[in-house]
């Protein structure tokens, strides 16, 4: 009887629970899940491009699900997809270094076309050698990488203007210029460490990328940037820090003034110096390498010229507005009117107007200046400060409805505010520390206003643990309504910093490779049919022309391979059909697998380290024979008289 | 007893409730393949299913010129796995292929092999065998006719 009470009073729980009216606690609880839920077989509401920091990649989640459907290889080696070992993909990874196998990418930025996103490309930063990469949505592949001479560290980039005119990348170690006299004292910082602007400028139409010029300007920290969007289209403003110009324990030494800056660069002025011919030519070494996607092979060419514009001689370009404390985000509203500086010890969030800031430059309104540059005042440039708001302000982004985001690093928490009346709206936690924020389209003139994701740079206990090193995490908040809500936590790749996320069915639809035309392939080495494939020796390079497709490979007897040789095996894959790879591996391969998309050709070097029968085999699951892709290689003493020989469905005739 | 049963009586009731209660998002609806032709649940398998059709498809007299073509498109997408003998390679040889099937059903299958091998019963059976599916090689509708014809030449078209 006690138990029938029991099991009546816990009916009456669920049904108040699952069905009353709710409070706001139970309402967060009772339909997050199903906001982020996407059932099997069905398509997420946005694509969501997410740096993988430390990794060197970038990552493609679906949101709101947060699954992870492709790591995008950029900066760094990938083994499993053949990147940077396959001798078509070693040039993207030249530099002026040499091959550079690892680097740091922090932040992306889409292609915009008027200032919404256009589908076109995802652009990321290296941080550490400092380039820039483009990812073509048609393939969701790295198209092209640019090296950025007179740089150290490439933090504040790749951000774009509003028809992605230009990607820039600020230094954000300044360092000696390239062109000057390097091997100085450190201690020389103030008089020979410069900054250096680069502005790439983009193809339309190809995407190609070009270091258009370069401002020079004192030597500071650049750590972030945005461009001017409508009607302060022609401007990009930078955040920098170490105003003083410390070379040492910068934890201190750079924390000394009350303000650092934002620094606005007037680039349409800078394009009519570079027009006038006042940029000098300078003396520099950096890679270009592009892919080529008829030939499927990518090219590496050091370039050794790049024109600055001196940003002290040329007196209208740069401006400082001063910003409290060490400015982390610098972020414009879509409006175009309202420029975010988001001091990262500071206890307030300066807002600034482009209006005031233009009228402060005709009024030349200025408190003095900063090494020959004009430094605002501040008031002058001022709309406004967000009192209070937080601790350790980073990032913030927009809803296009009037209202901002902030990311609180010390406070783990992101902040809604009202852009017109600076008064703080909501605030929710995140877990832990967060760093940059995204909603899609959220940088643009046309944001979309539904979700907002955190990228956080702890973790701690909310998920399993897995040892001392511990995944990094997302969490994505439903914006919809007045109050943000957390829907969804998950775990991440690498470290992620910025991101970007757009509509789905503009990236579906906008005209995705799905296979490589055999017809159109014009890679060098391709082997169009089986007929042609065939094994060539010249001198100690044997290139073998090989073919797969479901279950075999043509040849896969192959003898004759000496000591001393360098085998290159140039596998095209003769599927026409979508999702359908081939993989390739052979013993011993002291680089990677390949991993062949259908109708391309792709390149694994080979070279033998003894004497023997090495097999080699399809790495990808292509079809219930797939166990039977196989094949072996011969390899015998350098000068046998074994002549090279191949053959397929019977043996090599002696 | 009678209490407990009275609190079964409820307990569906209250399911009801329940269910009706969450039941607010729409089910999803599945989506098709890209190249699915609409189901019909009258497939012929003479014809097969795809865009061929006695009405479309003219065999008078014999082009060299195309079957040549036919051949060179075949090297490169269908020769891997398909002799022009009778021979059974991944897949089955070419030769008599004209004879025992109607063109249509040729035509609409290396056009469209994905729906039909789902549904043509013979190629059920020739699954079983060969235990690949054959590969959709994205033939033009001008390229797969080409290939027909060079299949009709295997078969001694003049």
């Amino acid at each position: 009887m006690r138990n029938q009470v029991l099991f009546l009073t816990a009916l009456i729980f669920i049904i108040s629970s699952g069905c009353k009216p709710r409070n706001a606690a139970t309402a967060v609880s009772g339909d997050m899940a199903a906001k982020a839920y996407v059932a099997p077989g069905q398509h997420d509401e946005f694509y969501n491009f997410v740096s993988g920091g430390f990794s060197g990649q970038m990552s493609v989640y679906g949101l709101p699900s947060g699954r992870l459907f492709r790591v995008i290889p950029i900066f760094s080696v990938d083994p499993e997809k053949g990147y940077g070992y396959s001798e078509e993909t070693k040039p993207m990874l030249n530099t002026s270094h040499g091959f550079v196998p690892w680097d740091d990418l922090h932040h992306v930025e889409s292609s915009q076309t008027n200032g919404v996103i256009d589908g076109k490309w995802v652009f990321g930063n290296a941080n550490n050698t400092p380039r820039i990469a483009r990812v073509d949505l048609k393939t969701f592949r790295t198209a092209e990488i640019i090296e950025l001479p007179n740089s150290g560290g490439n933090h504040s980039s790749p951000f774009g203007t509003e028809n992605t005119e230009y990607i820039v990348a600020g230094t954000r170690f300044s360092v000696p210029s390239d062109y000057a006299e390097t091997d100085i004292p450190i201690s020389s910082y103030k008089e020979n460490f410069k900054g250096h602007i680069s502005f790439v400028s983009v193809d339309k139409t190809s995407g190609e990328m070009d270091i258009s010029f370069q401002i020079r300007t004192p030597g500071v920290n650049f750590d972030l940037a945005r461009s001017g969007r409508a009607k302060s289209h022609g401007w990009f403003f930078f955040s920098c820090y170490n105003s003083e110009q410390a070379n040492t324990l910068l934890e201190v030494n750079a924390s000394q003034k009350d303000k650092d800056f934002i620094m606005a660069v007037n680039w349409k002025k800078a394009e009519e110096y570079l027009k006038a011919g006042k940029g000098q030519k300078q003396k520099v070494k950096y890679a270009h390498n592009r892919f080529n996607e008829e030939t499927h092979t990518a090219e590496s060419t050091i370039k050794t010229e790049v024109t600055v514009l001196d940003a002290n001689e040329l007196k209208d370009i740069c401006y400082f507005i001063p910003c409290p404390k060490s400015p982390h985000g610098c972020d414009v509203d879509p409006t175009g009117e309202y420029i975010v500086g988001s001091g990262k010890l500071a206890a307030v969030i300066p807002v600034f107007s482009f209006d005031k800031m233009i009228k402060a430059i005709a009024d030349k309104s200025y408190e003095g200046d900063y090494q020959g540059i004009p430094v605002i005042k501040y008031e002058s440039a001022l709309y406004g400060e967000v009192k209070k708001p937080g601790l350790g302000p980073l990032h913030t982004e927009f809803d296009g409805k009037g209202n901002a985001y902030t990311s609180f690093f010390v406070s783990s928490e992101v902040v809604k505010w009202n852009i017109k009346d600076l008064k703080v709206l909501d605030r929710v936690p995140t877990y832990y520390s967060v760093g940059h924020l995204c909603i899609p389209g959220g940088n643009t003139r046309n944001p979309y206003p539904k979700y907002l994701i955190a990228y956080n740079k702890i973790t701690k206990d909310r998920y399993l643990p897995t040892g001392p090193e511990l995944t990094q995490s997302a969490q994505i908040y439903d914006i919809s309504g007045e109050k943000m809500q957390m829907i969804l936590d998950f775990p991440t790749i690498g470290e992620p910093h910025y991101a970007q996320a757009a509509p789905a069915e503009l990236i579906k639809n906008n005209g995705q490779v799905k296979i490589y035309k055999i017809e159109d392939n014009k890679h060098p080495y391709a082997t169009k049919s089986e007929s042609e494939a065939r094994v060539v020796r010249q001198g100690n390079k044997v290139h073998v022309y090989m073919t797969s497709i479901r279950s075999h490979f043509a040849p896969d007897n192959i003898e004759g391979i000496q000591m001393g040789d360098e085998v290159y095996f140039h596998v095209t894959n003769l599927e026409q059909d979508w999702d359908v790879p081939h993989g390739f591996a052979v013993k011993g391969a002291a680089n990677a697998e390949l991993l062949i998309m259908p109708g391309e050709t792709t390149t694994l070097k080979w070279e033998p380290d003894r004497t023997g029968i090495f097999p080699m085999y399809c790495t990808d699951f292509c079809s219930a024979l797939h166990q039977e892709m196989q094949g072996y290689l011969r390899v015998s003493p350098k000068g046998s008289k074994v002549p090279i020989r191949f053959s397929l469905g019977k043996n090599v005739e002696n | 007893m009678k209490f407990f049963l009275k609190s079964i009586t409820l307990l569906f009731f209250l399911t009801c409730i329940i269910t009706s209660c969450s039941d607010k998002k729409s089910s999803a609806t599945p989506t098709m393949g890209e190249n699915a032709v609409p189901a019909t649940d009258d497939y012929d398998p003479n014809r097969g299913e795809g865009k061929f059709n006695e009405s479309n498809l003219s065999l008078d007299g014999f082009d060299m010129a195309m079957a040549e073509k036919g051949e060179s498109i075949s090297n490169t997408k269908c020769a891997s796995c398909h002799k022009i003998t009778d021979e059974r390679l991944v897949g089955p040889g070419w030769a008599g292929v004209t004879q025992r099937r109607q063109a249509p059903w040729v035509l609409n299958f290396i056009t469209n092999p994905d729906p039909m091998i789902d549904k043509d019963p013979e190629l059920q059976s020739q699954l079983e065998l060969c235990l690949v599916r054959m590969p959709n090689q994205n033939l033009s509708e001008d390229d797969a006719r080409s290939i027909y014809e060079y299949m009709r030449k295997i078969d001694g078209a003049k």
